[in-house]
């Protein structure tokens, strides 16, 4: 059976808070955590796979053109290795997220520096390595491609522009406006995990091992890589050492995996090296952006405009969504509104946690400082001042908000002092010291997801789905709804994730996971339930199950009597994305301190207050704020890619050199979720917070140094050398 | 990786007769050479382990000096209570440099001998002077932000990487080095390493076959010591620019200034004309300057690092005032 669902409606009876097990969102510890930190989880690489060969990714020297030939006989005649191959199927680009077709193909074609353009297989791994790094490759090169976004021509993103009122009317007439240019640079997911994959074929059909991110699209994007039909296919991805968007679409190294392991007749690992993540899969675009604000007196905004530029490669259809929350976050009835992408030729741009709002949130609550000051608002009350009533743009009524309760109870938490605001007010030795703040946003998804749960005849669970578990929290929450649904304790769900043969989940990736996936487990428990209730001889909104069994009643094993039941719970967002705006909110609050002599920038403290619907477990939900908050330090300080000016090709390709914040950066940070019950973003209340612990975090962080030392810094990562630049004397 | 030999002598005497010849390298902590075997920079076909040499104690020497075996970790010479208390300016260098499990495995000798971190000089599809001789250099008109401002040629614009080396420079300490034909000579700290010139590929003053055995501190200075590295990343992270420096003063004058640089040059940075300068004189923030005018009057950025020069200059003065206790 399935039970289906598509919401078109809001869902405002909180069913699960009739539930009787209390154990959905409690702070309860990962159940795989053990596995994990004792080396028992196998990631990609490790699955038990006997008679592996070993494959390595060659990556291309030239910026743009054509593998006219390889020297295929010199690399074959090297020790132990078994192929030279460059199959017109390998991928040279990974997949975007939910792209759910084959990434461009044909390694022969060269688009950037560092592409894979073929795979080598040995027997050892240092074999491998060895006859990638001395292939013999003749190029033809097509000279004179783009590589810097600002000297091309870019092309306007038009589902994204808004054009209402004049703009340019509101900022002449305005009591006070704030017009600046902000740049950001590029990020890299920098995931702890690399990418890797395990291919072995038994006949027809190939099972491949991977760190991926969405299963249910992965598996189409080999399949079509491949050229087989999706049931010759199975992907599997248990545990996933880190994503961060770079594990949404399949990427080279599966496909490669695949070919390799059909070409040599014998199961082949690819493994990406830390230079190879950094350089063949995705990088977050950078950024420069302008942003126009058009207030009255008190700080009311008339006019709101925010443009972006930003970068890809040709043919990729993803664009840095960098204006994602400025559509609705604030008011504002003369909006400009564009978003544009230059075509160079530099690795692939795609999605780094919070594409969009990681790099246009903070760029947009700088100016809101900016405009706090010159209009003499608290940067608190301002933001409050602004919240509009439904989306500016769409006349559309807000899911739900919290911005407001995030700004008030974060300040209070904080200590922030509303008084009046001016730079270089605090110096302790050598630093000066100050306060800044942020509003958060993040657009709400959710996505189509499948589970089944199945109540085995001792009145325990099993729940089976290709959902992954990117390091989150996964197995915890869906063992937590099903616990809270049937009566159960986490420790009697035993959740198999991250397995293609399993009903089709949601992927993670966009904050969508937990919302998605636990729906459809909660539509399943709703099933069972029925089946359940009907055995109890009652109605099942008054089937109460606790700790194994009907209160007051029979236990789940008695009930079922030697009997299974099974229930598949399919959730598909519905009309209701359409009718309304659903968002994560939130504020940051940042205390730094800034060197005087050599502007280097250390955070004091900081706190994140956030809305996100239900908690499904305070633990986890924390964890994901904590890491987002780290990353906003990142975004502020230090994480920054470089590009060849003269071949594109990534420089600082490694984690000594792309500089992501180390425990000494990151210090006290406080969390505070502002529960709430949001009855459209999913049956089960819940909204997205994977990544809203970054949307804007970076801001606050821009504003407290300007408040600390008085400098204004427009560039991030504002790294010492800025920071100088922009300091008064 | 490539294949290769691996020897692992029980001596000091073993272990000269193995490192002769062009194909050797040594290896001891293995924290910078295996990387760059594995990134195919350094592709040699004998590896010579020196790890059973002993030469991994610090012993007090006869002119009240210390001298730390060339195996000692850094860890090690970080902690010991010697180095703490008399040489400050060596822990505090040391304890600024990579991570708690690298201080672990690297190892004086070895440090010393760390190859510089340029982009270009990794990446072994890239030009590089150093790496490849003649092939270019992929820095001077790239991704300079790591490079050098001082001292740097037409063929190579790196950087010397380290800060143990920095503290070690302004110390004044002194190599103990042993050649394959067991004769032995020291070099001091200040002359050990080279510019680039036209041979970028040449780090040190270390012949084919020559081992490190030590480094020798002379006896106990007087003076604050003090190591300022400057650095976007609290941690883990090369100096854009760091400075240290052993002040003492006598009265109101400066009594003593001996500086050193890292994160300027192809080597710790060392002028002794600050020292000429800023002895005898009362500090404040017009000597601070002078003396920094002397430092960087030959410097020259590269556009992605000339913020490198006044950076420099800055944190010469926030030290300089630091140890004189000046208020600027």
């Amino acid at each position: 059976m399935t039970a289906h669902l598509k919401q078109d409606e809001p869902d405002t009876a909180n069913f699960l808070d009739t539930m009787k097990q209390g154990v959905l969102g409690k702070p309860v510890s990962r159940i795989e955590g053990l596995a994990k930190v004792t080396g028992t989880a196998p990631y990609a690489a490790e699955y038990p796979v006997e008679n592996l060969a070993e494959g390595v990714l060659v990556t291309a020297t030239i910026v743009r053109g054509e593998v006219v030939s390889i020297d295929k006989d010199a690399a074959l005649a090297m020790p132990g290795v078994l192929a030279v191959i460059d199959d017109k199927c390998l991928t040279t680009r990974a997949a975007q997220g939910t792209a759910n077709e084959a990434p461009q193909q044909n390694p022969r074609k060269v688009d950037y520096w560092g592409q894979p353009i073929a795979v080598i297989v040995a027997e050892s791994f240092e074999q491998a390595r060895d006859a990638a790094k001395h292939l013999s490759v003749e190029y033809r090169e097509e000279e004179g491609a783009p590589l810097d976004p600002s000297a091309v021509e870019p092309e306007e993103q038009e589902d994204e522009t808004v054009d209402q009122g004049d703009l340019a009317h509101a900022m002449a007439r305005a009591d006070h406006a704030a017009d600046l240019e902000i740049s950001t640079e590029g990020h890299a997911s920098a995931a702890m995990e690399p990418h890797a994959a395990i291919a072995e074929w038994d006949g027809d059909k190939v099972t491949v091992y991977a760190s991926l991110q969405m299963l249910n699209y992965n598996i189409t994007e080999l399949a079509d890589s491949l050229g087989v039909d999706e049931d010759r296919v199975r992907l599997v991805s248990r545990y996933v050492g880190g994503g961060f968007g770079s594990k949404l679409g399949v990427s080279e190294e599966v496909v490669a995996a695949a070919i390799a392991a059909r070409a040599v007749g014998r199961p082949v690992r690819v493994v990406m090296s830390r230079q190879q993540v950094f350089q063949c899969v995705m990088r977050r675009s950078e950024t420069k952006q302008r942003l126009r604000l058009a207030s009255d007196g008190e700080g009311r905004l008339d006019g709101f405009g925010h443009e972006a530029l930003v970068s890809n490669l040709p043919e990729e259809d993803f664009a840095e969504p960098v204006l994602q929350s400025s559509h609705f976050l604030y008011g504002g009835k003369n909006r400009a509104l564009k978003l544009e992408v230059a075509r160079i030729h530099r690795m692939t741009a795609g999605s780094v946690r919070a594409p969009g709002e990681a790099v246009g949130m903070p760029a947009l609550e700088v100016a809101m400082d900016v405009l706090a000051e010159k209009t003499g608002v608290d940067p608190v009350e301002l933001r409050i001042r602004n919240i509009p009533d439904c989306n500016p743009e769409e006349d559309l009524p807000f899911s739900s908000h919290k911005l407001a309760e995030c700004l008030q109870q974060g300040a209070e938490k904080f200590g922030w002092d509303a008084g009046a605001r001016k730079p270089r007010q605090t110096r302790d030795g050598e630093w000066w010291v100050g306060t800044g703040m942020a509003s958060a946003a993040r657009v709400h998804n959710v996505g189509e997801a499948r589970a089944r749960v199945t109540l085995r005849p001792d009145g325990t669970a099993e729940v089976r789905t290709d959902m992954t578990d990117i390091g989150t929290g996964t197995y915890t929450i869906v063992a937590q709804m099903v616990g809270e649904m049937l009566g159960l304790g986490v420790d009697d769900v035993l959740v198999q994730l991250g397995d293609t043969d399993f009903p089709r989940g949601s992927g993670s990736g966009g904050s969508w996971g937990g919302a998605s996936i636990g729906s459809a487990v909660y539509l399943a428990c709703r099933a069972l339930r029925e089946k359940l209730a009907k055995k109890a001889g009652t109605e099942e909104s008054d089937l109460a199950l606790r700790n194994g069994a009907v209160e007051g009643g029979k236990s789940l094993a008695d009930l079922l009597d030697g009997q299974e039941l099974s229930e598949e719970g399919h959730y598909e967002p519905g009309e209701i994305a359409d009718t309304h705006t659903a968002s994560g909110f939130g504020a940051f609050f940042a205390q730094v301190r800034v060197n005087r002599f050599t502007g280097e920038t250390r955070v004091d403290r900081m706190l994140g207050a956030f809305g996100f619907g239900r908690v499904l477990n305070a633990k986890t939900a924390r964890s994901q704020c904590l890491g987002g908050i780290t990353w906003s330090i990142g975004a502020a300080l230090t994480e920054a890619l470089h590009f060849d000016p003269r071949d594109g090709h990534l420089v600082n390709c490694d984690l000594a050199e792309y500089h992501v914040p180390v425990n000494r950066d990151v210090p006290e940070v406080e969390v505070l979720m502002v529960e709430e019950r949001d009855p459209v973003a999913s049956p089960i209340q819940a909204k997205g917070i994977g990544e809203l612990g970054m949307c804007g975090g970076a801001g606050a962080i821009a504003n407290a140094i300007y408040n600390a030392c008085g400098a204004r810094v427009l560039d991030f990562p504002m790294t010492p050398d800025r920071v100088l630049a922009a300091m008064p004397d | 990786m490539r294949p290769f030999d691996l020897q692992r002598p029980d001596s000091l005497e073993h272990a000269r007769n193995l490192s002769t010849g062009e194909t050797a390298t040594l290896i001891a902590g293995g924290t910078n050479l295996l990387d760059l075997m594995k990134l195919q920079v350094e592709v040699p076909e004998r590896v010579v382990a020196i790890d059973r040499l002993g030469m991994n104690e610090i012993q007090a020497t006869e002119d009240g000096g210390l001298r730390i075996g060339a195996l000692v970790t850094n860890t090690a010479t970080a902690n010991d209570a010697r180095i703490r208390s008399d040489y400050p300016v060596l822990a505090r260098a040391i304890l600024a440099g990579a991570t708690q499990q690298l201080r672990n495995r690297a190892t004086t000798g070895g440090n010393l001998c760390q190859r510089t971190r340029c982009y270009y000089f990794t990446n072994i599809d890239q030009p590089c002077n150093k790496r490849e001789p003649g092939s270019g250099c992929g820095a001077i008109e790239g991704i300079a932000r790591l490079h050098g401002v001082l001292g740097t040629s037409s063929s190579c614009i790196a950087t010397y990487p380290g800060d143990m080396a920095v503290a070690m420079s302004a110390l004044d300490a002194t190599v103990e080095i042993v050649s394959a034909d067991g004769s032995e000579r020291s070099v001091p700290v200040r002359d050990f390493h080279l510019l680039p010139g036209d041979t970028p590929w040449r780090d040190n003053v270390l012949e084919t076959g020559e081992i490190i055995t030590a480094v020798t501190l002379p006896a106990l200075v007087e003076g604050k010591q003090l190591y300022r590295k400057v650095r976007e990343r609290s941690s883990y992270a090369f100096a854009l620019v760091s400075v240290a420096a052993i002040i003492a003063m006598e009265g109101d004058t400066i009594a003593r200034a001996d500086l050193a640089f890292g994160g300027l040059a192809h080597k710790p940075w060392y002028d002794p004309r600050l020292s000429d300068l800023l002895v005898g004189k009362a500090p404040d923030a017009a000597l601070f300057d002078s003396a920094a005018d002397l430092l960087l009057e030959n410097a020259q950025g590269y556009g992605e690092n000339d913020f490198k020069i006044p950076l420099a200059r800055r944190t010469l003065a926030a030290v300089l005032a630091e140890a004189t206790e000046t208020e600027l």
